[in-house]
């Protein structure tokens, strides 16, 4: 697995197999990333369980944090890492004990040794990527703000 | 397309943000021709104002017409995004705006094109930005222009109209030791001739008034992000883009946005409060030039080379500079950064001085007399008498526009016609 680049189909097929999302790092702070990136992904469908052990017991829009991944009582499709890349390694070891189908490293986050456990494991990984950002790029929503999406095609979008 | 293969510059101008459109199926793009955009609900509008949702509010800010010139010019140039403006000049002061604060420094070259040169000598001042100029010829210049208020080196990669190729990749060197992005001017190259962000730019500037939009139908500009630069690493230089927002309520936007920081920014506090905003009807009209960027490019310079190497042959001209030439000191740097073509547009000298000048401009009958360039018509002006007289003498001559100089630009014609044309011009005048 080639973890400069990922297929604009292996993303794809990663994010319509999700539905629910546990973010660990997540932040109460409207105006951090985390809250901007769970806020989005809520509004396209994505459930989105906040684990972060600081605000444990308390809600981020809508839903309960939880402590740690292994609290969190619904099963989860995949881990979303706003943590630095020493972190994500336990956090990734975590991801297969609960069985998630993915793990997911926010941008400036990347662990290969982690990413290659999961992998044997059967998880799917994904480093150094935002999926707000990557979403929002394959569903054509990048491109309003001017930017290039990297996607060429004549299909006709559905809505 | 397949993933494998990265789709060729023709494939780019054609269709890149160009998708048919969601709602209708329209395969053109539509124009937009609207201000502004209903939201579905408070909290829809609270998560646009916000900044946390993609999305339409008002066109001063983003439009979907616009938005589709942006991704198209950043997707030929290589960059990440881009932001739309009303003018090349608007874009400059746009790709400055996040990174300049009263007192800061942008390092030009002095062989700027006129009307920028005017720009960032004298109204840059009213807001306390300094523009320190430097001969872009030798890139150690540059370096020993850097001070701590320096905040960006700003280049045209082919100057108008003086026919000289900056070494953009040595610039770009000298800008990232010193800590600062490069801004190129890449308006008389266009992305088919070169890519500065290929050779190390950190930001493009376009007037897409020329070659892109290519039919002298339409105004406008564009700034386009690489996003190799670093903000978070100069925290302290860059404020705006690093440190927290207080009108956001304290977003640092280089966080919270990563590499499309600096895009954010340009429209969300650039385009907002500066107000120099594309229309739909321009960035349209510019869509349908960029379509054939690639063809009209290739006969602009083609046509160009065989009139420069007429011109040098003929007896009522003194000298020829165009970088395409044996003759040029810049055929080296032609080669390297442009080999299929030095553009379009290059200046030569009459062996009459002024007087002869201003004749030959009156002579023409297929080259249209005007201030622009970039046209499927071949254009000539004599600078010294008309875009370059704000300037000093020491100015004119610097920027390449001394009094003897005439500048064209070679359109798509058969170039028969643009040669007999000049010949005709050139021996009446004698």
């Amino acid at each position: 697995m080639n973890h400069d680049a990922y297929t604009d189909d292996f993303l794809r097929d990663l994010l319509g197999g999700t539905r629910t999302v546990a973010m660990v790092g997540a932040s109460a702070n409207w105006n951090r990333p985390s809250y901007f990136v769970m806020k989005y992904l809520q509004q396209k469908g994505f459930r989105v369980i906040p684990v972060n052990p600081r605000e444990a017991g308390k809600e981020i829009l809508g839903e309960t944090v939880h402590a740690e991944l292994k609290d969190v009582p619904d099963p989860v499709d995949m881990v979303d890492v706003f943590r630095n890349s020493e972190a994500a390694g336990a956090i990734t070891d975590e991801a297969i004990a609960i069985g998630a189908k993915s793990v997911w490293m926010q941008i400036g986050v990347r662990n290969d040794e982690a990413a290659a456990r999961a992998e044997d494991a059967g998880l799917k990984v994904v480093m150094n990527r935002c999926p707000k950002i990557e979403y929002s790029r394959l569903h054509g929503e990048l491109s309003w703000g001017g930017f290039n999406s990297r996607v060429i095609s004549s299909k006709r979008r559905k809505l | 397309m397949a993933d494998d293969q990265a789709p060729g510059f023709d494939t780019l101008a054609v269709h890149a943000g160009g998708a048919p459109d969601p709602a209708t199926g329209a395969r053109q793009t539509p124009i937009y021709q609207t201000t502004s955009f209903v939201f579905d609900d408070a909290d829809h509008a609270a998560a646009l104002f916000n900044l946390q949702q993609p999305g339409f509010i008002y066109s001063r800010l983003t439009n979907p017409t616009v938005s589709v010139l942006e991704e198209r010019i950043a997707a030929l140039e290589g960059g990440v995004g881009a932001t739309a403006t009303a003018s090349g000049h608007a874009a400059q002061i746009l790709a400055l705006f996040p990174l300049m604060s009263p007192g800061a420094e942008v390092i030009a070259s002095k062989k700027l094109y006129g009307g920028s040169l005017n720009q960032m000598g004298h109204s840059y001042r009213k807001f306390g930005w300094n523009a320190v100029f430097v001969e872009p010829e030798a890139p150690a210049n540059f370096r020993r222009a850097v001070t701590d208020k320096t905040r960006a080196i700003f280049i045209e990669n082919l100057a108008n109209p003086g026919g000289v190729i900056v070494d953009v990749e040595a610039v770009a060197d000298i800008a990232h030791e010193a800590g600062v992005p490069l801004i190129v001017d890449s308006t008389m190259a266009t992305p088919y001739l070169s890519k500065p962000i290929d050779w190390g730019a950190d930001i493009v500037v376009h007037s897409t008034t020329k070659f892109l939009s290519g039919n002298g139908s339409a105004v406008g500009g564009v700034v386009v992000d690489g996003a190799r630069f670093d903000w978070l690493t100069h925290r302290d230089k860059y404020p705006s883009l690093a440190q927290p927002a207080p009108e956001y309520h304290g977003l640092t936007f280089a966080e919270t946005f990563g590499e499309l920081a600096y895009t954010v920014y340009g429209h969300a506090v650039g385009l907002r409060d500066l107000g120099a905003s594309q229309s739909p009807m321009n960035a349209w009209i510019t869509l349908q030039g960029i379509e054939t960027l690639g063809l009209r490019m290739q006969r602009h310079c083609d046509n160009a080379l065989t009139v420069a190497r007429f011109l040098e042959s003929h007896p009522q001209v003194a000298w020829v500079s165009y970088a395409g030439l044996e003759s040029s000191p810049f055929q080296a740097q032609a080669r390297k950064y442009m080999p299929a073509g030095a553009g379009s547009v290059f200046t030569f000298g009459v062996t009459g001085g002024y007087d002869m000048g201003i004749k030959v401009v009156e002579g023409v009958e297929l080259f249209s007399h005007l201030a622009n360039i970039g046209d499927t018509r071949s254009l000539i002006i004599h600078p010294a008498s008309t875009t370059h007289r704000q300037l000093t003498e020491e100015q004119l001559v610097a920027a390449g526009a001394g009094p003897d100089v005439i500048r064209l630009s070679i359109g798509i014609e058969t170039v028969d016609d643009i040669i007999a044309d000049l010949d005709r011009a050139l021996t009446a005048a004698a």
